[in-house]
C-alpha cells in the first residue's frame, strides 16, 4: 500500500486547471493549420487563422483561451493501493478548482441551478472517481465550457437502429447545434453500456490526445466516417460556412443490454481543454 | 466588402451598405451583457423605469469576460452563444439598440425584429478570447456590478475583426450551408 497526501492532489489539481486553462492540447494547432490549407471559404480561413493566432496570444500572454473557462471536471483514476492521507478527497480536489481559478484570473461560472446564485470560487467540481490497479493515481482534469455542453445529447436507440442508427444521431447532434457550439467541434461519443455510462464515456473519450484515433480498428473506421459525414454538412467554423465543421471524432464503446443500444455525444468547441498528470 | 465603423453610431448612418458576409472593423463604445444582464434590462422595462445605459445606436457585446490580470483592462473576452438572448431581443432593438455582437445563429424573431428596426448581428469568433482581449483599451462596470462576469461594462474597443453575419434586410450567412 502506498500512502499520498491530499495535499499533492490538491496542488496537481491546481497546476493542471491553470495549464489546461491556457494552453490547449497540443494536437489542436496542428489539426486547425491543416484545415487551413484544405478549407474553401474565405470566411472560414480567417475564422481558423485567428484561432492560431488566438492559441499563440493565450500562451505568450499566459490568458485564458476562451473566457469561458468552463465547469471544472475532474476525473481521478485511484489505484486500489493507494491509501489518501489528510483532507476529504472532494474537498481536496476544490481546493486545487479554487486556487486555480483564483490565481489563474479564470471566470468563476459556477452557481447553484435554481437559485442561480455563484458559489464565487468556480468549485464544486464534477468529480469522477474509479478504481484501477496499482498504486498510483491518474489525474485528468477538463474545463468544460457550456456553449458546446448545451448542444449535447444522449440517445436511447434499439438494437434495430444499430451502427448505422449511431452513425445518424452523432451527424443530427452536429446538424442541430449549427454554430452555436464554436466549430470547428470536437466529439465524444459514447456507446452502449446504460444512459449515464454512455454520457461518461462521451465525457472521459475527449480526454484522448486530440489527432489519435481509436485503437479499436473498426471504431476508428466508424471514427473517420463521422468526420467526413459532419465536415459535409457544410456548417463550417462558428456556422458561417465551409468544410470544417469538425477536427476529430472519438468514440468510446462499451457492452450493453440485449434491448438497447445507448448512445451519448458530448460536444467539445475547438478549445480542446484538458491535462493529465500521474500521481 | 470591408467596413469600419465607429460606435455609437450617428442617426443618419446607412445601415443597408453592411450586407451579410461583409467583414467589419469595429471600433468606440460597446457594451456588455449576456443572459443575466438582459433579464435585468427586460425587468426595468417591464417596470416602466429607465435603463442604465442609452442604447440608441449603441452595440451589445454578448461576452462575460475573465477577470483583468494586473495592468491589463480586461481578461479574455470572445463571445458568448448569441441565441440565448433571443427572447430579449425585440425589447432592446426597439428602444434603438443598432449592433449586437455574439456567436452562433440568430432565431427568427429576433432577426424579424432586427429588419424592422434596421439592426445588424455581427459575428465574433467563438473561444478567441485572448485575440479580442487585445482589442479592448478600456472596461469600466455601467450597472448590474453584482452580476461579476455578467454585469453591464462599457468598453473601448479598437479596430475588432467582425463579420457581419446577419444584416439589416434579414440575410443571414447561417442560412446556407
Amino acid at each position: 500500500m502506498r500512502n499520498v497526501d491530499s495535499g499533492a492532489i490538491t496542488l496537481a489539481v491546481k497546476e493542471l486547471f491553470l495549464e489546461s486553462c491556457i494552453h490547449p492540447d497540443p494536437g489542436l494547432r496542428p489539426l486547425l493549420c491543416g484545415a487551413l490549407v484544405n478549407e474553401t471559404s474565405g470566411i472560414a480561413r480567417d475564422i481558423l487563422s485567428q484561432l492560431v493566432k488566438n492559441i499563440e496570444l493565450a500562451g505568450s500572454r499566459a490568458l485564458p483561451l476562451c473566457q469561458d473557462t468552463g465547469m471544472a471536471v475532474v476525473f481521478l483514476d485511484i489505484g486500489q493501493g493507494v491509501h489518501i492521507k489528510g483532507a476529504w478527497l472532494a474537498d481536496a480536489v476544490n481546493e486545487g478548482v479554487r486556487q486555480a481559478y483564483q490565481e489563474g484570473f479564470f471566470r468563476k461560472s459556477v452557481l447553484t441551478a435554481l437559485s442561480r446564485k455563484n458559489t464565487g470560487d468556480n468549485t464544486p467540481a464534477v468529480l469522477h472517481t474509479q478504481i484501477i490497479p496499482g498504486e498510483t493515481i491518474k489525474i485528468s482534469v477538463a474545463p468544460k465550457g457550456f456553449g458546446s455542453e448545451n448542444m449535447s445529447r444522449v440517445f436511447m436507440l434499439t438494437p434495430a437502429d444499430g451502427k448505422q442508427g449511431v452513425i445518424e444521431k452523432v451527424v443530427e447532434t452536429v446538424r442541430l447545434a449549427g454554430g452555436n457550439p464554436c466549430p470547428p467541434v470536437v466529439l465524444g461519443v459514447g456507446v452502449g453500456g446504460t444512459f449515464e455510462l454512455a454520457a461518461l464515456n462521451a465525457k472521459r473519450a475527449l480526454l484522448r490526445p486530440l489527432g489519435e484515433p481509436s485503437e479499436d480498428a473498426q471504431l476508428a473506421a466508424m471514427e473517420r466516417e463521422l468526420l467526413e459525414r459532419i465536415n459535409a454538412l457544410g456548417i463550417g467554423p462558428m456556422g458561417l460556412g465551409g468544410n470544417t465543421t469538425a477536427l476529430a471524432v472519438h468514440i468510446l464503446e462499451h457492452p450493453t443490454h440485449i434491448a438497447g443500444l445507448p448512445v451519448a455525444v458530448n460536444v467539445q468547441c475547438h478549445c480542446v481543454r484538458h491535462a493529465e498528470r500521474t500521481i | 466588402m470591408e467596413h469600419r465603423i465607429t460606435l455609437p453610431l450617428s442617426a443618419d448612418f446607412d445601415m443597408l451598405q453592411i450586407k451579410a458576409g461583409d467583414k467589419v472593423l469595429l471600433s468606440g463604445t460597446v457594451f456588455t451583457a449576456r443572459d443575466a444582464a438582459h433579464k435585468k434590462l427586460v425587468e426595468l422595462l417591464d417596470a416602466g423605469r429607465a435603463l442604465p445605459v442609452d442604447l440608441r445606436g449603441a452595440a451589445v457585446y454578448y461576452t462575460g469576460p475573465t477577470p483583468a490580470k494586473p495592468c491589463e483592462p480586461i481578461g479574455s473576452c470572445g463571445p458568448t452563444t448569441s441565441y440565448r438572448m433571443d427572447c430579449y431581443t425585440p425589447r432592446l432593438l426597439d428602444l434603438g439598440l443598432a449592433v449586437m455582437i455574439g456567436k452562433g445563429p440568430r432565431g427568427k424573431e429576433a432577426v424579424d425584429s432586427m429588419v424592422r428596426n434596421g439592426a445588424i448581428y455581427l459575428a465574433a469568433t467563438g473561444g478567441a478570447g485572448a485575440l479580442f482581449q487585445a482589442c479592448v483599451t478600456s472596461c469600466e462596470v455601467v450597472a448590474f456590478g453584482e452580476l461579476g462576469a455578467e454585469a453591464l461594462m462599457r468598453l473601448e474597443v479598437s479596430d475588432m475583426p467582425l463579420i457581419c453575419a446577419v444584416d439589416a434586410r434579414g440575410a443571414s450567412l447561417y442560412n446556407k450551408p
